[in-house]
């Protein structure tokens, strides 16, 4: 037999199956994503969708007003337009996009509303007690609630660890529920902290219960906890949700987060994508990049694809 | 100016239209390989014009196009290699220390890592093969037996211990045309390590890896005669096997051919190892992880074009997960992109000459009339040169053709089962015996099932890993002796006590 386990949900007993994962196939598929080789203008498409993909993220202690308002502006325009002014006689150019959402934590939501009035770009709020999420449900729910009522309109929560490390799905899948329900209209994006999960089983199985419990996306992890996304540990959370929409119909997102750097990573984790889900996964609704140094490396190799150079480094905010 | 611009496509970034990603044809460079029109034999350590006189052409399956023409060895020829090897082993290789030996095959190894993109593309062009494998897989063996058989050489009193062990003398080996040079290599490197002269006699349509690894020996300066090549098709293999100076025949290829090689060799002194074709079972249980087991069986019967004498070419799947596995392999198959061999995207290449393909062709078709049950990828096929797109047949009887018979493609038959007892069943009902994979996430389940196999080599929850340190060879008409490991020394020596 195969193996499921059964949680009681609203509407009854709900079957979750288990799939077991190979963890040195899984490498192997993973790594073969990464010899493809892609058409130069297909590349530079990817480039500007990877743009449009980011959630810029900032999660520190030290995150003030100021810090969020900078990291909003430079949301919106990732770099200053003259800067390209020499590529616009590129056929493939077109302006560099806003990115899809900025990503910070609950107290500091108020500030990235006011600064992205108007402008389109989601508000992401890492909510749950995040990042151990070792808190009380009730707080938990406090916390998101507190980020909706501020404006935020993606929750970005994390599973509750101790509960799955001990069996306990059942009580994995109400929060989840629970949290889906606090943040009335804002997309719930659930964080698995998959270095925490440790084995690909695990992760196959967190999936599973998180998109059955009403995320609209799963996500990796957060870069808090080491390791964060990696391309095997994405295969993984990228089959749960093909087999996900096998069953049900339904288009869960994905967000790998923590860990992804550079501009050849990102379109790695697009062909990966492209190979396992198909291209009605590659927009910004149903993926998601979870990063911050990035952006700047995805300019760049915009840059050098255009024109054939880099540019040099210090045109780029650092931020 | 501009910043209005910039607004406005700020504004309006939500626009989520998938973009359909295009992977660019990356063609490896080809010009890096240097092809001689007109090919010699490689005899004594220098390059001959044969005294057949005859010459045959050798194409691109990719193109159906002429590479160069290649010397066709009679008689005559096969006579003079092996005299020179016979030459060579008596003054030469069985003179000199294991240690020796050793250095030249140390040597061998390390020229080819150092030419190994040369070699890499002309195995592409004469053979068909994606790129990426004769790039990742291919090449990398043939240094890898190359180095682990040249740490043999001088330790032989340890493969065997407590035994003396002695050479045979000459070896005439015969090789097909799917791992042209990997197979000379399986060949070549136990064969000199343990002090044989050799040979060797490449496939009629992928000879030109051996000539370029006949320059390699010119460099290593490996000894005159040492390594002999007769290029030639079934007619100078019969010559080399029949010949009477030599002591050892060592053949890959079809069952069939090797049949008859053993009956020509009856009754002589001659030691053979036949290593032939095979119908592999790809065993998966319900409890496999079946995204890995499908990458698996994919990587099982496709690999190579499915010329793969251990491909995984009878799929038996627990009758509970059928429909899963079937509709994922195929989503999986959608996937695979089929076409010029030299693009180093390409998963499937082209298949090896117009004879297979003709074969594959005739089988496919029996195969469907038997069972409609057919699936194939819809894949573009490029216009010229010889493709296959991959296949199955679902629900295949174990009495039907494709079930039974090697097709030697990438054609894969499935069937279910109920029970482990079925599954071993099934899997043993053949009349080879070479390879068999097992999918199961149970330990326990795996090794129970493996005791009950007939297979030389039997893969668990993964498939086609090839090491020269593990010994490779079949049961029943699979053939017998193995190749590689401490094993594969053993079809060379005399073991005296």
């Amino acid at each position: 037999m195969r193996g499921e386990i059964k949680i009681k949900s609203a509407s009854g007993s709900l079957p979750i199956p288990i799939e077991p994962v190979d963890m040195v196939g899984a490498h192997e598929r993973a790594a073969s994503f990464t010899t493809r080789s892609i058409k130069k203008t297909s590349k530079i498409q990817a480039l500007y969708t990877v743009i449009r993909m980011t959630d810029l993220t900032t999660l520190e202690g030290a995150d003030t007003p100021g810090r969020v308002r900078q990291l909003c502006i430079k949301a919106r325009y990732p770099v200053p337009h003259d800067i390209f002014s020499e590529l616009q006689s590129h056929p493939d150019y077109q302006p560099i996009p806003s990115v899809a959402a900025v990503c910070v934590y609950p107290s500091l939501v108020k500030v990235a509303v006011d600064t992205l009035r108007g402008t389109g770009i989601n508000i992401a709020s890492v909510a749950t007690a995040f990042p151990s999420g070792q808190l009380a449900i009730k707080e938990k729910l406090k916390d998101v609630k507190l980020a909706v009522l501020d404006g935020a309109t993606e929750i970005d929560m994390v599973i509750n660890r101790n509960a799955f490390l001990k069996g306990d799905y059942q009580t994995v899948f109400d929060e989840i529920v629970r949290v889906k329900e606090a943040c009335g209209d804002a997309h719930l994006k659930v964080i698995l902290e998959t270095g925490e999960l440790k084995t690909y089983d695990n992760v196959r199985l967190a999936s599973h219960i998180a998109m059955e419990a009403g995320g609209d996306f799963i996500k990796t992890s957060t870069g808090k906890i080491q390791p964060a996304a990696t391309l095997p540990v994405t295969l993984v959370m990228l089959q749960a949700i093909r087999d996900f929409h096998d069953k049900t119909g339904k288009m869960i997102g994905m967000k790998p987060a923590g860990g992804i750097k550079t501009a050849k990573q990102a379109i790695q984790y697009l062909v990966m994508v492209n190979e396992t889900l198909g291209s009605a996964w590659l927009t910004p609704d149903m993926f998601r990049f979870g990063a911050s140094s990035l952006l700047n490396d995805v300019i760049r190799q915009l840059f050098k694809q255009m024109t054939g150079r880099y540019y040099y480094d210090k045109v780029f905010s650092n931020d | 100016m501009t910043r209005k611009k910039l607004n406005q496509s700020t504004e309006t970034k939500t626009a989520s239209t998938p973009f359909v990603f295009e992977y660019s044809p990356a063609p490896q460079e080809t010009n890096i390989v240097k092809i001689e029109k007109k090919n010699k034999l490689f005899i004594d350590g220098k390059f001959v014009a044969p005294k057949s006189g005859k010459y045959f052409a050798t194409l691109n399956p990719a193109t159906g196009e002429k590479l160069a023409d290649l010397a066709e060895a009679g008689k005559q020829d096969v006579d003079l290699a092996v005299k020179a090897a016979r030459k060579a082993y008596k003054n030469v290789w069985s003179k000199i220390s294991g240690e020796e030996r050793g250095r030249y095959l140390f040597r061998i190894a390390r020229l080819i890592q150092e030419r190994a993109r040369e070699f890499a593309v002309l195995e592409t062009l004469d053979n068909g093969k994606p790129i990426k494998e004769t790039r990742d897989i291919d090449i990398p063996l043939v240094a890898a037996h190359f180095f682990y058989n040249a740490g043999w050489a001088d330790k032989l009193n340890y493969a065997f211990p407590g035994h003396q062990v002695s050479p045979l003398g000459v070896a005439g080996q015969v090789i097909p045309w799917n791992f042209p040079l990997l197979m000379a290599a399986w060949k070549i490197a136990p064969a000199l390590a343990t002090g044989n002269t050799v040979v060797l006699k490449p496939a009629e349509t992928t000879s030109l890896s051996a000539l370029l690894l006949a320059r390699i020996f010119q460099e290593a300066e490996l000894p005159d005669g040492v390594v002999n090549f007769v290029t030639g098709a079934g007619e100078t293999g019969a010559e080399l096997v029949a010949h009477k100076d030599i002591n050892k025949v060592a053949f890959t290829g079809s069952t069939d051919i090797g049949k008859s090689i053993v009956q020509a060799t009856a009754g002589t002194n001659k030691r053979l190892t036949m290593e032939l074709g095979g119908k592999s079972a790809h065993i998966v249980y319900e409890d496999a992880a079946i995204d890995q087991a499908v990458e698996g069986v994919i990587n099982g019967i496709f690999f190579n074009q499915g010329h793969v004498c251990c491909a995984g070419s009878r799929l038996l799947v627990e009758e509970s997960i059928q429909d899963i596995v079937v509709k994922k392999l195929k989503r999986r198959m959608e996937e695979l992109r089929v076409g010029d061999p030299m693009d180093k995207n390409t998963d499937i290449g082209a298949i090896n000459s117009k004879e297979q393909l003709n074969k594959i062709h005739s089988l496919v078709k029996k195969g469907r009339e038997e069972n409609p049950d057919f699936f194939e990828s819809s894949c573009p096929l490029p216009k010229k040169g010889y493709f296959h797109r991959p296949c199955f047949f679902n629900n295949a009887a174990s009495s039907s053709t494709v079930s039974r018979v090697e097709i030697f493609g990438p054609v894969l038959s499935i069937s279910t089962f109920r029970t482990p007892d079925e599954a071993i069943a099934k899997a043993n009902d053949t009349n080879f015996g070479l390879a068999a994979g097992i999918w199961s996430e149970k330990g326990s389940k795996i090794h129970k099932t493996a005791l009950g196999l007939k297979a030389g080599i039997i893969w668990a929850n993964t498939y086609n890993k090839f090491d020269p340190t593990s010994p490779f060879g079949g049961y029943f008409e699979s053939g017998f002796g193995r190749e590689g490991g401490r094993h594969g020394l053993l079809p060379y020596v005399e073991v005296n006590s």
